[in-house]
């Protein structure tokens, strides 16, 4: 028996679903809908960047200085990104343009891949976590690189009380592990809760919600997902400065 | 849990999440302090308006994380189900 806590659950459905079984080392593993709807989203992405490439370099050998609707589009999407990652990061923004540019199109063409009937990739913890598992060794990467010493690091580990009295060390570490945790949950529960809004709306009010959840969508696909989207391409850009020994 | 039907645990579930929405409340008195400033600053400021936004939403989406993790433990114990028999 179904002990639902809503009316009518079984219309409900926001789940990541099983679709094919394979034996990874004598594990059962399912590939899921999150993997399908990355694949989309990246196929989505290499198109439009061969579309765009191809569009540039024909605007390149002709030495045409104009500009038209398309490459308008991406000229304005480019400036944009340098513009962002020129303010947060100041000198080694040309060093990082490139990651940060690829992880911004990815979580915004994943988080508005709901309009396109997708399930968002992002609303999946496994594909928020890896991202900031990036940026948590890049983070770590750089602390160690551009530590001045050995002692340096350990004493900034050790930071309100003198390094030979390391009783903060374990609560900075815990704070260093808190990073890449609070970064992809933000992003997985923002993305996740609109999901499940969505669904529970069109799923326990059946004809009715016929036009005006389109409202909802701006707020929930468009507005959450691009905020979000930044929020991770700006903490990301924060922490990779900080521990640079720049911001 | 012998003594307990399903239907008692997915109650008390269902009233864990309720009770796990509590943490709603202190982002949203955050989030608010934050606009308010946001507002008198861009009235005090109005030309720096680009960068006072900007640095509003990151304060905001940073504030927002503690209730995000009320929604998370409400969501588990409604749609997951954690505790079956």
């Amino acid at each position: 028996m179904n002990y639902g806590l809503l009316l009518s659950t079984d219309n409900i459905d926001f789940m990541i679903h099983r679709l094919v079984p394979f034996n990874f080392f004598g594990t059962e593993v399912w590939i899921t809908d999150s993997h399908v709807c990355v694949l989309i989203v990246m196929l989505i992405l290499v198109i439009f960047s061969i579309i765009a490439g191809n569009k540039f370099r024909k605007a390149l050998a002709n030495d045409q200085m104009e500009p038209d609707g398309f490459q308008n589009f991406v000229e304005a999407i480019i400036d944009f990104l340098q513009n962002t990652v020129g303010n947060a990061m100041g000198k080694s923004a040309d060093r990082y343009f490139n990651y940060i540019a690829t992880i911004f199109m990815f979580i915004l063409v994943s988080n508005i891949s709901g309009l396109l009937g997708l399930r968002p990739p992002t609303a999946d913890w496994a594909v928020t976590l890896p991202m900031a598992l990036i940026t948590f060794s890049l983070i770590h990467i750089n602390e160690v690189k551009f530590a001045k010493s050995p002692l340096a690091l350990w004493a900034d580990k050790c930071s309100p009380l003198p390094p030979w009295l390391p009783i903060w060390l374990p609560i900075n570490i815990i704070s260093d592990i808190a990073v890449p945790i609070s970064l992809s949950l933000r992003l997985f529960a923002n993305v996740l809760s609109g999901t499940v809004m969505m669904a529970l709306i069109y799923g326990l009010l059946g004809w009715i919600a016929t036009a005006w959840p389109a409202a909802l969508h701006v707020y929930f696909d468009l507005f959450s997902g691009a905020i979000q989207t930044y929020v991770f391409c700006m903490l990301t850009m924060t922490y990779i400065a900080s521990a640079r020994g720049e911001a | 849990m012998g003594e307990f039907n399903q239907a008692f645990i997915y109650g008390c579930s269902a009233i864990g999440a309720g009770l796990a929405l509590i943490a709603g409340i202190g982002p949203g008195v955050g989030q608010g302090i934050a606009a308010g400033h946001g507002a008198s600053a861009v009235g005090r400021n109005p030309g720096a308006k680009g960068d006072i936004m900007s640095t509003m939403l990151l304060g905001q989406a940073v504030a927002e994380t503690t209730g995000l993790y009320g929604l998370l433990v409400a969501m588990l114990l409604m749609f997951v189900k954690p505790f079956k028999i």
